[in-house]
């Protein structure tokens, strides 16, 4: 119900919402849980395992119960914390893992059936009989398993991931954050301020305490006021810091649309990565429950909660509350709730020490043993001495104590020390570099100790940031001292709930412990303690406070499990933002792209690049007649294709040549100036690297061309082999594959189709190169063939690329030729047995592409010694071959080969195929293929098997060049 | 006077968005200079005349309509103007090589932090650097606090476009909001 007079929402704007189908009206600056509690909505959720209805126990990001599917236009987004969920209008929103409804779940059976369900239960039900895994174990698990659903379409939300910078980030924005902000913004330094809720201020908002003798909110109005009057902070809300990195680097997540209707392009989501010179953590602490039986019923939650919701929210979750707790943190709610005129029926205080408090009765040494009320809080047993009695409450708010926020401070392997003054862990100092804890993070809980902790650390930042940190008076604030007596479980017999999320209760620690998995880590993965969406923020210093209990060790002894990132969970989209789609890397597209898609040839990638497959014709319905089509074009007139592609290199110096001997298996030194050379490149384990041709374009200057895929890579070696070994070299070198777009014009008719493009024969030797100005453009046309018939390569600066091609292509047609695709000139270069990457894969050497004559004897390169080793040659290598199905039947690559008459094994694979094509030319399927000692068996018939494709052909071993072997076609 | 048309990477028009403009620079002529081993102060002399030196890393200098840019190890491109005759040093014609975009005006910076890890907190004009618009190379010029050339390989103009325009249209909605 709401408060009047109470809480920071505005009263003046009423907001619609939609919860489980029913309309309920809140405010704007309601969180979803704070909307519920003021409709009186007490059940929001069932458990995980056992489908207990569950209520909303906590304020914060830390929430277990309280998971939701939001709905939205075109997503749905589940296990969202209402506590965290702002409202708007019209935000729909619906309970998860519940089925028909909330109020009557199926699934509950699970409850009735908890003594055969405990930890551990699935290891020992689901391991057999070993048969019924696939058929019936993982699909019952699999429908069990999750919480909430998704919609099933593709996110098509827009998301954002960024980058930001700033000398000082600080983590959280309480007392020490904002002081601590505060404190290095006057001091001119960049400082980023993180809050992970709507407003700053943290638990200044939530306490109705007072600073300088005024409400605590004043005072935190006038500090963001200053930090907005600062232009070199800058304040981020609805940011949580989740990560933190190498280099000060840290993870945050903003709710940049989450909490308002849905508008065109604006993110709902934006992943930031942060960079800081230093950094506070100033993430504050997280109160934890005490387990007693049957401790999660709808209405029992964190004492500090109810301060929240009634001091930011002005509601509270019921009519008569009862506090339940081991420290003072109960007495600060109770005065809130008191003041607000909300009754407090009891508080129970588990110290026989405790104090008084004014307007309730205090139970001195008494402990909460039980509860009643399945769909929502009626009743609660306590026990004082020997003594048993009952108190009628439907709200009861628990303090065990609070757990310093140290999550970040170990996300570099830190690991946090336990204090026994406090009973928590606090963070051991430097786990982060340039990370200062401060306030309540650090174990350091009243208000002053905080504003005094954050100037602390604010002032330590500065001078490692080499600034003079300004004098800033520290506020008057309460500074009550930290009195606690550690409770974590009452001891009972029925079920006492540690993690609310997963369902562990203290028997499944204890249980777990009996059974040897005694380590906390061991604890963790057989109990599930801690591995619900709240990552055990919890529950797991009470799991392994009753873990050391049962193995009879101390809480430091038994230590914590490990603490990574993120800190609260990430939405994969914003991690992925922009990558959606095409969005998902670079697209690069040849200047001829437009013109290929003119004629309605299919795109495939080739890495990066989109290239045209085929240029289908009218009449052709399938991609194989438009590939026979062009081969035949190719062989018998002329084709044109961009082979822009291509990786291209630059290279200068008087020493070039002396270094393309070194990365050149063969010798280019000695290439005279206007030439054209076939190139082999090993890498340093002596296999193949990357093939291609260079150019000989003057004395000191060449032009290397490397294959599509490899021109990253062999960029990249380059630097690496003048870098490491030739460093003093006179040679330079740069890619200039983007600055030339580059045409292949091959077949019989190419001389001519250039002749009428050039306006006079080219004139050029096969391997030859010349300069040539085409219709009035400078470029450079090299007589290169990957065809196997007459071809040239002509090249012009990338803005004529377009022009020309188009050029090219309707004088082509104009000869009865045309374009071709790459499916055909992957055909025309089978015929011919040329090499692409299927053959030089990785694991090739120039031995077994049958090119071991091109490792020049007379100087040393990259890969020679290697490629000499002991195994790397010999009949022992599956080899190079052609392959020709005997009869006319598809054959593919992948299919492995045999011996006729063998076994189908493993034990008797002779080779594997890399490369097939159907080749017009010769009427017949063929094939690249690497078979052992295969160049010894031309002629040989082998079994071709593919069990993928049910592919089980007899093929004749030929030589790997079908067409024209003597080379005259290209030569003419 | 060449028969063929030239074309730009995109011909794209320009947007404005909060205030923000990205565009595609026009083509020009871009030579990039690599001295040989002990050649940088040469190549210095042989730019003298026009106003210009070799940069050091992560500069950029700009006098009249030449820009000399580092790009990377004993490496600079020439932007706007063609090379001095008389240089001793590696020279390639990268003009067609890459696309040229500018992106500027209050949001511009903010746009970046989309796209680049670089902290542009204190960018001044002068700077220039070597890094990535989300995946693709970069060379970033800068030239004032809220003017930027950004240069990618040609044939990823319309990614590189579509990325820009893409963070900068998501500033725009969050400027919306006020």
């Amino acid at each position: 119900m709401r408060i009047d007079g109470k809480g920071r929402v505005d009263r003046s704007r009423p907001v619609t919402i939609t919860f489980d189908g029913r309309k309920l009206p809140a405010y704007k600056g309601d969180t979803l849980a704070s909307a519920l509690i003021a409709n009186d909505v007490r059940v929001v959720g069932r458990s995980f395992k056992y489908h207990r209805p569950r209520g909303i126990l906590t304020a914060g990001s830390e929430e277990p119960n309280a998971l939701v599917e939001v709905i939205g236009h075109a997503n749905q987004t589940p296990n969202t914390r209402a506590t965290v969920q702002e409202v708007f209008e019209g935000l729909v929103a619906q309970s998860q893992n519940r089925w028909p409804s909330l109020a009557f779940d199926v699934m509950a059976v699970n409850d009735l059936a908890a003594p055969f369900l405990s930890a551990g239960f699935y290891y020992k039900t689901f391991m057999w009989p070993r048969r019924f895994w696939e058929g019936i174990y993982e699909p019952l698990i699999r429908r069990a398993a999750g919480l909430g659903r998704l919609s099933g379409k593709h996110d098509e939300g827009v998301y954002e991931k960024a980058w930001a910078h700033c000398d000082l980030l600080v983590i959280g924005s309480g007392p020490a954050g904002l002081m601590a902000a505060l404190t290095a913004g006057r001091a001119g330094a960049d400082v980023i301020l993180c809050e992970e809720t709507a407003e700053v201020g943290g638990r200044l908002l939530s306490d109705d305490g007072q600073i300088d003798g005024a409400p605590a909110e004043n005072w935190v109005d006038l500090a963001v006021a200053e930090l907005a009057s600062l232009p070199n902070v800058r304040v981020m809300v609805r940011t949580t810091v989740t990560g933190a990195y190498d280099d000060g680097t840290f993870g945050a997540l903003e709710r940049v649309g989450l909490h308002r209707r849905p508008r065109p392009n604006l993110p709902r989501e934006c992943f930031w990565r942060i960079v800081a010179r230093r950094s506070i953590l100033a993430a504050g602490a997280l109160e934890r429950g005490i387990a007693f039986e049957n401790n999660d019923r709808p209405g029992i939650m964190m004492a500090s909660a109810l301060g929240t919701f009634l001091n930011r929210y002005g509601v509270v979750p019921g009519r008569e509350v009862t506090l339940f707790g081991n420290n003072d943190s109960t007495r600060l709610t109770a005065r809130c709730l008191m003041a607000a005129g909300v009754s407090v029926a009891a508080i129970i205080d588990a110290r026989a020490d405790a104090p008084d408090e004014a307007g309730t009765t205090v139970h001195k040494g008494a402990v909460v043993i039980g509860t009643r009320g399945r769909m929502g809080l009626r009743e609660i047993a306590v026990r004082k001495g020997s003594t048993e009695f009952r108190v009628a409450t439907d709200v009861l708010g628990i303090s065990g104590g609070w757990n310093p926020t140290v999550h970040l401070t170990c996300h570099m392997n830190g690991r946090p020390q336990w204090s026994p003054d406090l009973a928590a862990f606090v963070p051991s100092g430097g786990a982060i570099p340039g990370m200062l804890v401060a306030g309540a993070a650090n174990g350091t809980f009243s208000t002053h100790g905080c504003l005094a902790a954050g100037a602390q650390a604010a002032r330590v930042s500065l001078t490692a940031l080499d600034r003079v940190a300004p004098d800033v008076a520290l506020p008057q604030a309460e500074d009550a001292p930290y009195r606690i007596a550690p409770l974590w479980a009452v001891p009972g017999t029925g079920r006492a709930w540690l993690d609310f999320a997963n369902d562990v209760t203290v028997k499944d620690v204890a249980l777990s412990a009996q059974e040897g998995f005694a380590s906390v880590e061991h604890m963790k993965r057989y109990t599930t303690q801690g591995m619900a969406p709240d990552q055990g923020k919890n529950s797991s210093v009470a799991a392994l406070a009753v873990l050391a209990d049962a193995t009879g060790r101390g809480i430091p002894e038994t230590g914590t499990t490990t603490f990574r990132p993120p800190y609260t969970p990430v939405s994969i989209a914003a991690m992925g933002a922009g990558a959606r789609a095409e969005g998902f890397a670079p697209q690069r597209f040849l200047t001829s792209d437009q013109a290929s898609r003119d004629r309605g040839a299919p795109m495939i990638e080739a890495g990066l690049w989109y290239r045209p497959s085929y240029f289908p014709k009218p009449g052709e319905t399938t991609w194989r007649q438009a590939c026979d089509r062009e081969v035949t074009m190719v062989r018998t007139s002329v084709g044109v294709a961009d082979v822009s592609t291509l990786g291209k290199i630059d290279i200068q110096g008087r020493d070039a040549g002396r270094f393309l001997d070194f990365v050149y298996t063969n010798t280019f030194s000695t290439l005279p100036v206007g030439r054209v050379r076939y190139g082999l490149m090993l890498r340093e384990d002596g296999h193949v690297l990357d093939d291609g041709t260079t150019t000989r374009l003057a004395e000191d200057h060449w032009l290397m061309t490397t294959t599509t895929a490899a021109a990253g890579l062999v960029m990249r070696h380059l630097d690496f082999v003048h870098q490491a070994f030739c460093a003093s070299m006179d040679v330079r070198f740069i890619s200039v594959t983007e600055h030339w777009a580059q045409f292949a014009v091959a077949g019989p008719g190419a001389r001519d189709l250039l002749a009428s493009a050039l306006g006079r024969a080219p004139g050029l030797p096969f391997m030859g190169v010349q300069a040539v100005t085409i219709q009035g453009v400078p470029g450079r046309l090299f007589r290169i063939s990957f065809s196997g018939e007459e071809g040239y390569e002509i090249a012009v600066p990338a803005r004529y690329g377009e022009a020309l091609f188009r050029d090219l292509t309707a004088r082509a047609e104009t000869m009865g030729g045309g374009l071709y695709g790459m499916e055909a000139l992957n055909v025309l270069r089978i015929e011919k047995g040329f090499i692409t990457h299927a053959e030089i894969h990785g694991r090739t050497t120039a031995f077994d592409i049958g090119m071991d004559r091109m490792v020049s004897a007379k100087k040393d390169c990259i890969g020679k010694a290697a490629a000499a080793r002991p195994g790397m040659v010999g009949a022992g290598r599956d080899q190079l071959v052609g392959l020709k199905p005997l009869t006319d039947t598809p054959i593919t690559a992948g299919a492995h080969l045999f011996v006729q008459g063998t076994a189908i094994t493993r034990e008797n694979d002779q080779g594997y195929v890399t490369s097939v094509g159907y080749s017009p030319t010769l009427a017949s399927w063929l094939g690249l293929a690497f078979l052992q000692n295969g160049r010894a068996r031309h002629g040989e018939t082998i079994r071709l098997v593919d069990h993928l494709r049910k592919v089980d052909v007899l093929c004749s071993v030929t030589d790997p060049v079908f067409h024209d072997s003597e080379g005259a076609k290209l030569r003419a | 006077m060449p028969d063929l048309i030239a074309k730009p990477a995109l011909g794209t028009a320009a947007v404005t968005i909060a205030a923000t403009t990205l565009a595609e620079a026009a083509l020009t002529t871009i030579t990039a200079i690599a001295p040989y081993p002990g050649g940088e102060a040469a190549v210095t002399r042989a730019l003298h005349p026009m106003g210009l030196a070799f940069p050091a890393p992560n500069t950029a200098r700009t006098a009249g309509n030449a820009t000399l840019v580092w790009t990377g190890r004993a490496q600079a491109f020439l932007i706007g103007a063609p090379p001095p005759a008389d240089l001793t040093a590696a020279v390639t014609d990268q003009s067609d090589a890459w696309v040229t975009l500018t992106l500027s005006g209050p949001q511009a910076r903010a746009t970046l932090s989309r796209l680049v890890p670089l902290d542009l907190r204190h960018a001044t004009s002068g700077q220039a650097f070597r890094s990535a618009l989300n995946h693709m190379p970069l060379i970033l010029i800068v030239d004032g606090p809220e003017a930027f050339r950004l240069m990618t390989f040609r044939s990823m103009a319309r990614t590189a476009w579509a990325e820009v325009s893409h963070a900068l249209t998501l500033i725009g909605a969050r400027s919306a909001l006020g």
